[in-house]
């Protein structure tokens, strides 16, 4: 087979944050017309890499070929000057903007001093429906669910017609129909010649999108080689360097007490729109309950309610037999509740603090990490390493600013701290977004072994393997209503599918047993 | 990354100042005077006797409770611009309780003064914050207008609420006895007869004492937090509202500090007010160029007071007019806002660029991140 010159060479790049090396001579070759996958654990220096390529970081050393010819890509305009897009991990948009203000931010189509905003919508629009990504145009990002968040962010590359496209884990947050309408879109964009670097740590997206993929472990890229013929398990083991595994076993619950009731609770969204309706759930201690549903409906709300951060319009929150509705935050954590919030750089942590700040975000005040008002920094070094021992996080020291840390590595910093504290109650949003399947397997474990501590845990999870994985009950939530409650063991993806869409239980009985239209979907 | 983070801000502080006096020695050789003999002039002036050391000590005092004060505000999220008027209160609050109770020993009236002036400032800046904790009322509007409000309520207390007895005319009060004075006979001899007073040793006592509570305790913790990531802090169940209130409060009442030691230390006594007192607005310029750091403040407040006595003598030596002096230190002082201003454009462009394109998490980190 004859060497075709690569669309993107990145030779011996080398990355240094102080001592650390973040990528430590990585070699990376791209095709025209393919897609790529780079596979590494959480910190293994992807992002890093791809923010090299986008100029948003120089290498210390390495060279970045584009069609053969040496660049240097210094900023990201010259980034997007030869072609280079990113979709990025974090989303950076500006919330009081519209969609579309955010799409053109940069690239206005202006008449005279003013700002065509018609045609911007117009071509917006036009996006959206070819590549299915919907989305109001006039809609403030404040007011759009993360989901939408990720389109938005998905669409402003493909605005500015990127020959290159690099995908930081775009999926995290997309329901499963939406993953498989991304993969089409990418596969299209395949066939136009467009050349696609995919950052995912899901391996079946890997084995259903890529053509390529390049494993990195801790900086080093370690091998590429082309997807067909490889076995999501081979490319775990490859990527973590041992052997992992995907179902966590466990025992059946043991449900005791109830840890948490919640009585025809209503809340209403940022909007004033009523999200949750009239929803009724018990989460007993010993159990693991599970949220499914598609995104944006009423999930954040739900978890907001209870949490103390969002108020109650009507109904009731109890916690340990104990009234908690519209009870501040601080008095809800310390009867006991636990929060892994979905969205963990707004809520989940204090991206400008170091590592051991976030790591005593609640705790601060009370013995031993503060006496009278005055911190103890040995105490609050201990915890930090403590738990970053326990739980595996990854950072080049204690004292770094989390937010430089790795997507992976802040969220089991959020996870860390919010199991370590002795809880009745853990509501896990989105546990594992971002995680590496040998992270998952751990934050799996350790939700079931809090419930096997007798702890009431409630997941709430746009994923069905990780919901049907982890749960002993699942409640399927539409539109702010709990459709339906089933076992999980009893139940399947096809059925929670169809509750998902509205359907009550009922109603998906009858329709998963008229055989002949099922077969023919 | 922080260690290079401090030497740009270190290299922007370097610059407004450089500048400045680039400016002001231009301006100097355009009115045919010589910079370089003025700038001598200027610094054997501030340098050159007792007196004048003295007189730069007076001058530092307020500036860096003022700029503490600014300093703590902005960890919390606030712009105070109404340091000024929270530095009157404390001035004319603890001169007053001063004239009224003259039996009280010293070490009740002192310590008691410096309290009450604190209080009231710390009131002057509480009500602000807690108008935007509540109702989301701009801190910087509420500020503004209290400036107003406080000066003419000062004016008005000392005209018409005063008791004559206290009074030396309608303009003026008497001078505080010797049971409230923060000057200390030694230190007035030992600086042939300069204003300095016990309150430079008080100002260098609170740079410590505010840099502890800020960086070493767990209300520090939470104004950082509340000031960096609001949506977080609450979720971490901090107390938000109270904290912004509380920051704000601790503000007022630095810059209520830094007016009671004017006026106990400094002037010993009150006067009609025509407009703010200055040490409000030269606090936030010290504090914008001593940028959040505890140090910083400190060397900023001495080049300013340095400028400002230095400046007092250049006219003497070298004809060059006081008024040129001014233009200096406004030069440095614009500077040091212009970069304020442009690192916030600079902020502002890369944030649009790096929300209109690409980025990074840890670019977003050098936003704001300064400590
Ligand atoms: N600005 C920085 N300063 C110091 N260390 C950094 C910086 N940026 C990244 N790192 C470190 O480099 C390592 C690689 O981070 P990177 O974000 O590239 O990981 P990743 O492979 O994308 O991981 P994830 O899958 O969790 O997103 C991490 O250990 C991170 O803490
Ligand atoms: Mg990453």
């Amino acid at each position: 087979m004859t060497e075709l010159t690569p669309v993107i060479e990145m030779q011996h790049i080398t990355k240094k944050f102080g001592s650390f090396a973040a990528n430590d001579d990585i070699n990376l070759k791209v095709q025209q017309g393919e897609i790529h996958a780079l596979l590494g654990e959480n910190g293994a220096g992807k992002s890093t890499l791809m923010n090299i390529l986008t100029g948003l970081l120089q290498p210390t050393s390495g060279n970045i070929l584009i069609n053969g010819q040496p660049v240097t890509v210094d900023s990201p305009t010259k980034a997007n000057q030869l072609g280079i897009g990113m979709v990025h991990q974090h989303f950076m948009l500006v919330d009081a903007f519209t969609v579309t203000e955010n799409i053109v931010l940069g690239s206005e189509i202006t008449r005279g001093l003013s700002l065509d905003t018609k045609t911007a919508v117009k071509r917006i629009q036009a996006l959206s429906d070819q590549y299915g990504l919907a989305v109001d145009p006039t809609a403030k990002i404040a007011d759009i669910s993360v989901g939408q968040q990720q389109r938005v962010e998905i669409l402003k590359t493909l605005y500015r017609g990127a020959d290159i496209l690099i995908f930081d884990e775009p999926t995290a947050v997309l329901t499963p129909q939406e993953i498989e309408e991304l993969i089409t879109i990418m596969h299209n964009l395949a066939k136009e010649g467009k050349s696609i670097i995919l950052i995912t740590h899901k391996l079946d997206e890997i084995k259903a999108a890529a053509d390529t993929v390049t494993v990195i472990r801790a900086g080093k890229s370690i091998d590429a080689f082309p997807v067909a013929g490889v076995s999501s398990q081979q490319l775990a083991d490859l990527m973590v360097g041992r052997e992992v595994s995907f179902k966590t076993e466990k025992q059946s619950a043991q449900p005791k007490e109830t840890v948490l009731k919640l009585d025809n609770l209503t809340v209403k969204d940022a909007r004033g729109v009523a999200a949750v309706k009239d929803l009724s759930l018990e989460v007993k201690s010993g159990e693991i309950v599970g949220i499914a549903g598609i995104d944006g409906n009423g999930q954040t709300e739900l978890v907001q309610a209870i949490t103390g951060l969002t108020p109650v319009q009507s109904g009731q929150v109890m916690l340990n037999q104990k009234d908690m509705t519209n009870k501040s935050p601080r008095k809800i954590i310390e009867s006991g509740v636990g929060h892994i919030p979905e969205d963990r750089l707004r809520f989940g942590m204090q991206t400008h603090m170091t590592l051991v700040e976030n790591m005593m975000l609640q705790t601060y005040y009370q013995a031993p990490i503060s006496h009278y008002g005055v911190i103890n920094p040995e105490a609050e070094d201990k915890m930090a390493n403590r738990l970053s021992q326990k739980f595996d996080v990854r950072a080049s020291g204690i004292h770094i600013v989390a937010g430089s840390m790795s997507g992976g590595n802040q969220q089991k910093a959020v996870i860390a701290r919010e199991l370590d504290r002795d809880n009745d109650l853990i509501i896990a949003a989105q546990p594992t977004r971002g995680l590496d399947v040998g992270a998952i397997e751990y934050i799996h474990q350790c939700l079931i072994d809090q419930r096997d501590a007798g702890k009431a845990v409630l997941v709430v999870s746009f994923e069905l393997d990780e919901i049907l994985n982890l749960s002993d009950r699942i409640a399927v939530i539409n539109n702010g209503k709990i459709v339906g409650i089933v076992d999980a063991q009893s139940t399947n993806k096809q059925e929670l599918g169809l509750l998902m869409t509205g359907m009550n239980l009922d109603e998906v009985k009858a329709t998963l047993n008229e055989p002949t239209e099922v077969n023919t979907l | 990354m922080n260690s290079t983070m401090k030497q740009t801000s270190f290299s922007v502080a370097a610059f407004s100042v450089i500048f400045g006096l680039l400016v002001g020695a231009l301006i100097m050789l355009v009115f045919g005077y010589n910079p370089i003999s003025g700038y001598i002039a200027l610094m054997s002036s501030a340098v050159g006797s007792m007196q004048n050391i003295g007189g730069v000590l007076t001058q530092m005092t307020p500036l860096i409770l003022t700029a503490l004060g600014f300093t703590v505000a902005s960890s919390a999220g606030f712009f105070n611009i109404g340091l000024s008027g929270q530095a009157l209160a404390g001035w004319v609050g603890a001169v007053w309780y001063a004239l009224s109770f003259p039996n009280l020993p010293a070490y009740v009236m002192i310590p008691s003064a410096l309290i009450l002036g604190t209080v009231l400032g710390g009131i002057a800046g509480a009500i602000p914050g807690w108008l935007r904790a509540q109702f989301g009322a701009s801190e910087v509007i509420v500020t503004i207008m209290m400036n107003y409000i406080l000066l003419y309520t000062g004016n008005n207390i000392l005209q018409n609420v005063m008791a004559h007895g206290i009074k030396e005319s309608a303009q003026t009060t008497k001078q505080i006895g010797a049971n409230a004075t923060l000057q200390m006979p030694w230190l007035t001899q030992l600086t042939q007869g300069s204003s300095v007073s016990a309150g430079i040793v008080l100002a260098l006592v609170m740079i410590v004492v505010i840099w502890f509570v800020m960086k070493k305790t767990t209300l520090g913790f939470e104004i950082r937090a509340v000031g960096l990531n609001p949506d977080s802090a609450r979720y971490a169940g901090m107390p938000s509202k109270r904290t912004a209130v509380v920051a704000m409060a601790i503000s007022g009442g630095l810059a209520g500090l830094a007016g009671t030691i004017e006026g106990l230390g400094n002037y010993q006594y009150f006067f009609t007010q025509n407009s703010s007192p200055s040490i409000g607005f030269d606090g936030m310029a010290v504090a914008l160029l001593g940028n959040g750091s505890y140090l910083g403040v400190l060397a900023a407040a001495i080049l300013f007071s340095v400028l400002k006595i230095g400046g007092l003598g250049m006219p003497m030596s070298t004809g060059v007019p006081f008024e040129l002096v001014d233009i200096v230190i406004a030069s440095i002082i614009f500077f040091v806002g212009a970069n304020y201003l442009i690192r916030i454009i600079q902020k502002r462009i890369h944030e649009m660029d790096a929300k209109a394109e690409v980025t990074a998490e840890h670019k977003k980190q050098q936003k704001s991140g300064g400590q």
